[in-house]
């Protein structure tokens, strides 16, 4: 038996996002649910989020921010050679969206298999993407976070249809002879499971958020701080932190106990919601294609969620 | 040593006030937190995170809906 020359490190060649048009204010919201803009902004932050009409799909939107990762990283898609899509909010479970996601983009017969790790599941995704580089499974991966979470909300609860949203990000990991994307630090807390949770088929996505916001505001700082830490980078020399888009009180209460002082912080979630998996390579890929960060720069991603379940690393900025 | 109510309650008014900006001289213990201090169920997260690492009490979520007023948390963390 032999196993092929693995590679020094993995890295990320470009980023790509997707987000419906249609475009849902806290107004609209207030028109038939008893909620109002300063009672929304005030708890989550959030002005304005996408929800892709009925014939627009989970996968659908993975293929566009998919193609447009494809398309940044200068490969052909006969060079990818796996495809990891993250998502908890797929219409049907079978078969997966990875093969579909593939088939679209032209990508023929790749590895292809999907992560729930719900919000957590692009960090998750991204770590199983390095991993696979450097272990010589695979050559080049295309990672993608896709989320229709408007299908599983209850859009008479306030607790959760002024939150959740649609959208995708993605990106492309080739073998690079330096790091650039650093370990993963992952976990789960399971005692929790029901914090956040469809509880069947019938069901809608409903959530504890005193419980979830206790545990993101007092459980994570720690984690994004081993992740900095097992990259040997200095949280002070981030030159972003892209944590999941779950809740700016959340954003802002980590980034404030991480010490990141010189980083730019993702607020992606006042105008794009909460996105689950696809919430980080879709403030990422904004804050790129808005020119905030610069290619070789660090940044920090941190994704947190169901599960309960976390996972960050560090990465270089394309 | 047992801290008394008065410390528990300035020093429940110094929590108050760094995570709302509230005065800590309006955290008395008549007040209700939602109807008089207009604090949110968020910051009552975070102030009952405040309140243990400061005091050593836990105020665990399930108990936290039942604190409505400052005096209920005074009689919580003394009890």
């Amino acid at each position: 038996m032999r196993i092929p020359e693995v590679a020094a490190g993995a890295k990320i060649l470009s980023f790509g996002h997707y987000q419906p048009a249609n475009i849902v204010t806290n107004d609209d919201l207030a028109k038939t649910i008893e909620t109002n803009d300063e009672w929304i902004q005030s708890r989550v932050g959030i002005k304005e989020r996408r929800v892709a009409p009925a014939n627009e799909s989970e996968i659908d939107m993975a293929v566009h921010a998919g193609g447009k990762a494809l398309a940044g990283s200068g490969l052909d898609a006969s060079d990818i050679d796996l495809v990891i899509v993250a998502s908890c909010t797929l219409e049907s479970q079978i078969p997966n969206a990875a093969a579909r996601v593939a088939h679209r983009l032209g990508i023929d017969s790749p590895g292809a298999f999907d992560v729930n790790a719900a919000c957590a599941g692009f960090c998750y995704a991204l770590g199983t993407a390095s991993a696979a580089v450097r272990a010589g499974s695979a050559r080049n991966v295309l990672v993608v976070g896709t989320e229709k979470l408007s299908q599983w909300i209850d859009w008479t609860d306030r607790a959760t249809a002024v939150i959740f949203a649609d959208g995708a990000g993605a990106a492309v990991v080739t073998a690079s002879e330096t790091p650039g994307i650093g370990p993963v630090v992952w976990g789960s807390a399971g005692d929790k499971f029901d914090a956040i949770i469809i509880k069947d088929r019938d069901s809608f996505l409903q959530q504890e958020g005193q419980t979830v916001f206790r545990w993101a505001t007092t459980a994570l700082h720690p984690v994004a701080k081993e992740a900095c830490d097992r990259a040997g980078v200095d949280p002070a020399d981030l030159a972003a932190f892209v944590p999941h888009q779950a809740n700016l009180r959340i954003i802002e209460a980590i980034a404030r106990k991480l010490g990141a002082d010189n980083a730019v912080i993702a607020r992606d979630i006042v105008l794009a919601g909460n996105t689950s998996a696809a919430s980080i390579p879709l403030a990422l890929s904004r804050m790129i294609e808005r020119g905030e960060v610069q290619s070789g720069q660090l940044a920090l991603l941190l994704g947190f969620g169901a599960g309960l379940a976390f996972a960050g690393q560090v990465v270089e900025i394309p | 040593m047992a801290v008394s109510e008065q410390e528990i309650l300035e020093g429940l008014g110094k929590i108050v006030n760094e995570i709302t900006g509230i005065p800590a001289s309006e955290v008395t213990p008549e007040k209700s937190f939602v109807d008089d201090l207009d604090i949110d169920s968020l910051s009552m997260v975070e102030i009952a995170v405040a309140a243990q690492d400061e005091f050593g009490v836990e105020i665990p979520d399930d108990q936290l809906k039942n604190l409505k007023t400052v005096k209920d948390v005074l009689n919580f963390i003394q009890a």
